[in-house]
C-alpha cells in the first residue's frame, strides 16, 4: 500500500511507495527513515515479546552477582543496587534505576501484548490507542543495554579486588537485552496504527 | 533541493507526532492516536534552551563532586568521573576507560555543544547544510542515553560491594547531578524539533 506522510524531521509531505519487504524508505530531503517496512511484523515481535518476558522474570528472581572477597561471600539480585541507592540518601537516582532498567522494559512488554495479542485475533483491545502511544514513550527511556554495559565496567573495575561469579540472572539479563532488541526491531508502529486506525 | 516541494505545513495539514497521521490543520488532536496536535512542537526553543542551561549547571558539581566513596580496611578514597578514567588507564584497562570518557565526558559535552549550535543556527535563521545540521540532531538524539552508563556502573558496585568494615562503596552526590545531566539533555533533545531547521529553507 503506499501512503502520504510528511517527514517527522522536516516536514516535507511524499508519498511512500509499496515496498518489497525489509526495504525502507528514506526522506528525499533530510534522510530521515520514513519507514521500514517488516516482514511478518506482528507474529514475530509477540514471540521475542513473550521471550522477553520469561527472562524478565528469570533475571528479577534469580541471583544476579556474587562477590567473593577473603572468605566473605555476597550475593546480589538485580534490585540490590538500587535498594542500597534507596537507602544511601539518593532516593532520586535509585528510582531513576529502577524505571529505566526494570519498570519501563516490563510496561513496554506488557504493552505491545496488550496491543498486538488481540490485534493477531483480529479484535481491538479497548484504549489500544492510548496504551500504544503510551509504549511509544516509553520506549526511549528502557535502558537494559546501556546496563548491560554497565555492568562489564563494574566487573572489570571488581575484577583486581575480588572474585565475582556471575549468577544465572546475568545470563537471563543478556537475553533479556536480546528479545528486547528483537522484539523492537520486528515492530512495524506504521502498521499497527493503520489497523488501529481502521478498528475505529 | 526540489523548489516546488511542499510542507505538511504549507499543504494546510497537520502530522502527528505519535502515529504520524495526517490532519487538517485546525484538528486539535489526533483522530487516530488521541495525541494533542502541532505543527512544530510547542515552545521548542526556549524550552530546549531552559533544559539545556539546567543541564549545563548539574554539569559542573557532576563532574566535580566526588561519584563513589571507596572504603577499605578503613582507609577512605573518593573518586569523581575523571579519576575514574584516570584509574582505568593506570590499572591498564584503557578500552574501559575510553568507554567511560566518551559516555561520561565526552557524549554530554558534545551533546550540549551540538543543542546549543542548532538552536543558535535557528535563531540567526542560518541556512547552511540543513541535512547536516539535521544528521547531528538524529545523532544527539541516538547517542545521550549511552550517558546512564557510569550511573549503572555506580548502582553496581553500590550494590555488590558492602562488606562492612572490609569493603564498601557508596554512592557520592555526584551520581545525582550526572544522572540529572543525562535525564535533562534527553529532555532537550526531545523538545528541540528539527523542523525548525527547515522552515527557514522555505522563506
Amino acid at each position: 500500500m503506499s501512503s502520504r506522510i510528511a517527514c517527522h524531521e522536516c516536514d516535507l509531505l511524499q508519498i511512500i511507495p509499496a515496498l518489497p519487504e525489509k526495504a525502507s524508505a528514506r526522506c528525499v530531503r533530510c534522510g530521515a527513515v520514513l519507514y521500514r517496512r517488516k516482514p511478518n511484523s506482528i507474529n514475530r515481535t509477540l514471540a521475542w515479546t513473550f521471550t522477553g518476558l520469561i527472562f524478565f522474570v528469570l533475571a528479577n528472581c534469580l541471583p544476579f552477582l556474587a562477590m567473593k572477597s577473603g572468605g566473605f561471600v555476597q550475593e546480589t539480585k538485580l534490585v540490590t543496587g538500587i535498594i542500597q541507592l534507596f537507602k544511601q540518601g539518593l532516593p532520586g537516582v535509585s528510582a531513576l534505576v529502577m524505571l529505566t532498567c526494570v519498570i519501563f522494559p516490563l510496561l513496554d512488554m506488557a504493552g505491545t501484548l496488550y496491543v498486538l495479542l488481540p490485534l493477531k485475533l483480529n479484535r481491538a483491545p479497548r484504549g489500544a490507542p492510548r496504551v500504544f502511544r503510551l509504549i511509544q514513550h516509553i520506549r526511549l527511556w528502557g535502558m537494559v543495554e546501556i546496563f548491560m554495559l554497565g555492568i562489564l565496567v563494574a566487573l572489570v573495575k571488581l575484577a583486581k579486588m575480588a572474585e565475582i561469579i556471575p549468577g544465572l540472572a546475568l545470563y537471563s539479563f543478556i537475553a533479556l537485552m536480546f528479545a528486547i532488541a528483537a522484539a523492537a526491531n520486528n515492530l512495524d508502529s506504521h502498521l499497527i496504527w493503520e489497523k488501529l486506525g481502521r478498528k475505529i | 533541493m526540489n523548489p516546488t516541494s511542499l510542507t505538511a505545513r504549507k499543504a494546510n495539514l497537520v502530522s502527528c507526532h505519535v502515529c504520524h497521521l495526517l490532519s487538517r490543520a485546525a484538528t486539535t488532536h489526533c483522530p487516530r492516536c488521541g495525541s494533542s496536535l502541532h505543527q512544530r512542537k510547542v515552545n521548542s526553543i526556549a524550552r530546549t534552551w531552559a533544559l539545556l542551561i539546567a543541564a549545563c549547571i548539574c554539569y559542573i558539581p557532576a563532574n566535580v563532586l566526588p561519584m563513589t566513596i571507596s572504603s577499605t580496611l578503613g582507609s577512605k578514597q573518593t573518586d569523581t568521573i575523571m579519576s575514574g578514567v584516570i584509574y582505568f588507564i593506570h590499572s591498564g584497562s584503557w578500552e574501559i576507560a575510553l568507554v567511560i570518557f566518551i559516555a561520561s565526558i565526552f557524549v554530554p559535552l558534545i551533546k550540549m555543544f551540538i543543542l546549543a549550535f542548532l538552536l543558535i543556527s535557528i535563531h540567526f535563521r542560518i541556512r547552511w547544510k540543513p541535512r547536516d545540521r539535521t544528521r547531528l540532531y538524529r545523532l544527539t538524539e541516538a547517542v545521550g542515553r549511552w550517558s546512564m552508563v557510569d550511573v549503572y556502573v555506580v548502582t553496581i558496585l553500590v550494590g555488590l560491594v558492602h562488606l562492612g568494615a572490609l569493603a564498601n562503596v557508596d554512592a557520592g552526590p555526584a551520581a545525582f547531578y550526572f544522572a540529572a545531566v543525562v535525564v535533562i539533555t534527553m529532555f532537550a533533545a526531545e523538545s528541540f524539533d528539527p523542523r525548525l531547521i527547515w522552515d527557514v529553507m522555505e522563506q
